[in-house]
C-alpha cells in the first residue's frame, strides 16, 4: 500500500483512472447474447413423432415432470400445458433445467428443432392444451404497431419495461429482456404463461391483439441507437448515472491531473 | 484585506496568516518534504522549454484541425450512414465524428492551456493573508450590550400583558393560511357538487350490474375468456363516457382492476363472502401506498408486486400486504355474471380505493 501510495502523483494516475473508470463501465454494458433457434415448421401430431416425443420426455423430463407428466415435487404436471408450453420452454432453452433456482434463464437449446416438436406432440397428445401458433397466427406484418405499443403499455409493460427490456420481480425471479424474443416465443409465452408470467388468453387478448404487440416489439428490437449504447432505454435515470459515474470519475481524473506538481 | 507576498517554498521564511502552516498538526498536514521546491525542468534547461512550448502549440493547432474536421464531417457525412464500434454498437457515423472532433477540440484547448500553466507559467508559491474572523471581545459585549438595551427600552419584559397578548396573535396568524391550503381545490364536476373530497375519494364509477371491459380494447369480458393463471387489466363499461363529460382521467385513475383467475381451492381468504366468480378476483389496480397502478402478478405465488418501492399484496389472502411500505391491503371489488354471461360489478368497492389519505385514518 505505501509503495503504492508513493507513486499517486504520478502523471500517468490520472490516465489509469480514467481508463479504469472507462473499463468499468464500458464492461458493465456489454452483454453476450445468443440468439435461440426458432423451428421453422409447426407440424405437430404424427403417432411416430409422439412415440419419438415420449421416449425424449422419459430420458429428458420424467424426473421432475414425473414418468406420465403428473408432476412431482420438482417440478408441475405438464397435463394440458399443450404444445405450445414444450416448444416455448425447450426451444428457448429453458427446459431442461440446468439447477434449481428461482427461475429458469434462457440458455442454448439441449434438443433439436425436431425433438422440440416430438416432445410437444407427446405432451400434447396427452391432453388438450394451446397449440404452437401457425405462421398466419404470428405475422404481424398488417399489424397496427402503435395500437400494438398502447397494449404492449397496458398489458407487458409493468413487467418487461416500457422499451422490453426486462426487469426485477419477487424473491430473485425476473420479467426477461424481450430483445432477443422471436415472434413466435412472444405468442407462446402470452398463451401459455411460462413461469410467472400470467396468461393473457386469446378471449381478453385476441390474435390481432397479439399481433399488434408482436409488431411494436419487434419494432423496439430493431429500433436504432444513433448515439450508441442506448443503457436499456430507461431514460434519465439511467444516463443520469452513467454521468454520475464514467464522467464524474473522469472529471476527477483531469482535476487529479491538473493539481500534479510539474517536474 | 489581503497582501500578498510569494516566497521560494522551503524557504525559512513562515507564513504571518492565523493558522500557519506549521501550527497545523491535523490529519493531511504539510511536511517539510511537501514544501520543498523541485524547480522543473522547463525553469532550469531552456531546450525543455522550447520542447513545452513546440508541445502546447501542437495542441492548440490539433484544436484548429479538430474544428476543421468537424466542419467537414458535419458536410460530407451521411446522415443515416451507420457505424460499428465494439462496446457502443451500431452508431450513427455523423453523430459519433461530429461527438469525437467537437470533443476533441474544446479537450485540446483546454488541456494545452493547464500544461502552459503548469510548465512555463512561474511556479512559486503564494500565501494569501487573511484576516481573524472571530469577532474581537470589546465586539462581543458590545453586542450583548445592545440587545439588553433593546430588551430594556421596548419593554418587551415589563409589559407582561402586551408580550402574551403578542405571542398569542403570532400563534393564530397562521391558522387562515391552512384554511386557505385545504380549499385551493374546487369541486367543478356536477356529478360529485357537494361532496367532500373524502367522499369522493371514497366512490368510483363502478355499481351493480355494471360491465367490465379490457383496457385498451374496451370489449366486455366472459369468465370462459379468462383461464386459472390468467390477467386482464380492466375498467368500468362507461369508463369513455366519464372521461368525455369531466374532461379529465380521474375516474380511469380511481376505478381502474385487475382480474385475475385462479383455481378456487388455492383462494384461502377474501374481503368479502363469495366477492369471486368461480375463482375469477378483481382488485384494485392502484397501490395503497402511493398510488401507482399495478400489474406485476405472478401467477403462481398470486404476488401482486409494486414496481415502485416493492409492496407486495397477496391475492390468494385477501390482497393483504406481505411486504412492502404499504400500510393497507388492496381493495377488492365484488363481481359477478349479468344474463347474458358477461362479468360485472356486483357493488362499488366497499373501502376508497388508492393511497390513504387524512380523513381515512
Amino acid at each position: 500500500m505505501k509503495a503504492l501510495a508513493a507513486h499517486r502523483r504520478h502523471p500517468l494516475v490520472a490516465l489509469a483512472l480514467l481508463l479504469m473508470a472507462l473499463g468499468v463501465i464500458g464492461g458493465g454494458y456489454a452483454i453476450v447474447t445468443t440468439q435461440p433457434s426458432s423451428a421453422d415448421t409447426v407440424m405437430v401430431g404424427d403417432q411416430t413423432q409422439i412415440e419419438e416425443g415420449r421416449r425424449l420426455y422419459l430420458e429428458g423430463c420424467s424426473s421432475c415432470h414425473g414418468l406420465n407428466a403428473e408432476g412431482t415435487s420438482a417440478g408441475p404436471t405438464l397435463i394440458g400445458v399443450g404444445a405450445a408450453a414444450v416448444h416455448f420452454q425447450v426451444a428457448t432453452g429453458r427446459m431442461p433445467l440446468a439447477a434449481p433456482g428461482a427461475q429458469a434463464p434462457v440458455k442454448k437449446p439441449e434438443y433439436t428443432a425436431e425433438e422440440t416438436l416430438a416432445m410437444a406432440a407427446y405432451i400434447a397428445s396427452l391432453a388438450p392444451g394451446p397449440a404452437i401458433p401457425t405462421e398466419e397466427q404470428i405475422d404481424y406484418t398488417d399489424a397496427d404497431i402503435a395500437e400494438g405499443g398502447i397494449l404492449f403499455r397496458i398489458n407487458c409493460a409493468q413487467c418487461h419495461q416500457a422499451a422490453g427490456q426486462g426487469g426485477a420481480l419477487t424473491q430473485g425471479k425476473y420479467a426477461p429482456s424481450l430483445m432477443e424474443a422471436t415472434p413466435r416465443e412472444i405468442y407462446e409465452a402470452m398463451l401459455t404463461g411460462p413461469q410467472n408470467m400470467p396468461i393473457f388468453s386469446d378471449g381478453t387478448l385476441p390474435t390481432e391483439d397479439k399481433q399488434a404487440i408482436i409488431a411494436y416489439i419487434v419494432d423496439l428490437q430493431q429500433a436504432p441507437s444513433p448515439g450508441g449504447m442506448s443503457l436499456g432505454r430507461l431514460g434519465p435515470v439511467v444516463e443520469g448515472l452513467f454521468l454520475w459515474t464514467a464522467v464524474l470519475a473522469a472529471f476527477l481524473a483531469a482535476a487529479v491531473w491538473i493539481g500534479i506538481r510539474a517536474r | 484585506m489581503s497582501d500578498l507576498t510569494t516566497r521560494e517554498s522551503g524557504s525559512a521564511e513562515e507564513p504571518k496568516g492565523i493558522l500557519a502552516r506549521h501550527e497545523y498538526e491535523g490529519p493531511g498536514a504539510l511536511t517539510p518534504a511537501d514544501m520543498e521546491h523541485h524547480g522543473r525542468r522547463s525553469d532550469v534547461d531552456p531546450k525543455a522549454a522550447r520542447r513545452v512550448e513546440r508541445q502546447i502549440t501542437a495542441m492548440f493547432l490539433l484544436s484548429m484541425v479538430m474544428v476543421v474536421l468537424f466542419v467537414v464531417a458535419y458536410v460530407s457525412i451521411d446522415v443515416s450512414a451507420d457505424v460499428y464500434i465494439p462496446v457502443l454498437g451500431l452508431v450513427g457515423a455523423q453523430n459519433v465524428a461530429l461527438g469525437v472532433t467537437f470533443g476533441a477540440a474544446i479537450l485540446f484547448i483546454g488541456a494545452g492551456a493547464i500544461q502552459w500553466a503548469k510548465k512555463l507559467m512561474p511556479d512559486v508559491e503564494v500565501v494569501q493573508e487573511r484576516h481573524r474572523l472571530s469577532s474581537t471581545p470589546d465586539q462581543d459585549a458590545a453586542a450583548a450590550d445592545q440587545y439588553q438595551r433593546g430588551k430594556e427600552e421596548s419593554g418587551f419584559a415589563a409589559y407582561r400583558i402586551l408580550r402574551r397578548t403578542l405571542i398569542g396573535a403570532l400563534a393564530l396568524f397562521p391558522i387562515p393560511l391552512v384554511v386557505l391550503v385545504r380549499d385551493m381545490w374546487t369541486n367543478t364536476d356536477p356529478a360529485t357538487q357537494g361532496m367532500s373530497p373524502a367522499e369522493i375519494l371514497s366512490e368510483t364509477a363502478w355499481t351493480d350490474g355494471l360491465r367490465i371491459v379490457t383496457d385498451g380494447t374496451y370489449q366486455p369480458i366472459r369468465p370462459e375468456d379468462l383461464p386459472v393463471g390468467g390477467l386482464v387489466s380492466a375498467l368500468p363499461e362507461n369508463i369513455m363516457e366519464i372521461q368525455k363529460e369531466n374532461h379529465n382521467l380521474n375516474e380511469r385513475g380511481k376505478s381502474a382492476i385487475i382480474l385475475v383467475r385462479m383455481d378456487p381451492g388455492e383462494i384461502r381468504a377474501q374481503q368479502g363472502d363469495g366477492w369471486d366468480y368461480e375463482g375469477i378476483l378483481a382488485f384494485s389496480k392502484i397501490c395503497t401506498h402511493v398510488g401507482c397502478p399495478i400489474a406485476l402478478y405472478e401467477h403462481r405465488t398470486h404476488h401482486l408486486l409494486c414496481p415502485c418501492h416493492q409492496s407486495t399484496f397477496d391475492l390468494a389472502d385477501a390482497g393483504n400486504v406481505i411486504f412492502g411500505p404499504a400500510a393497507r391491503r388492496m381493495p377488492q371489488l365484488p363481481i359477478r355474471v349479468d344474463e347474458e354471461g358477461f362479468l360485472v360489478a356486483s357493488s362499488d368497492f366497499q373501502e376508497p380505493v388508492g393511497p390513504s389519505f387524512w380523513e381515512r385514518g
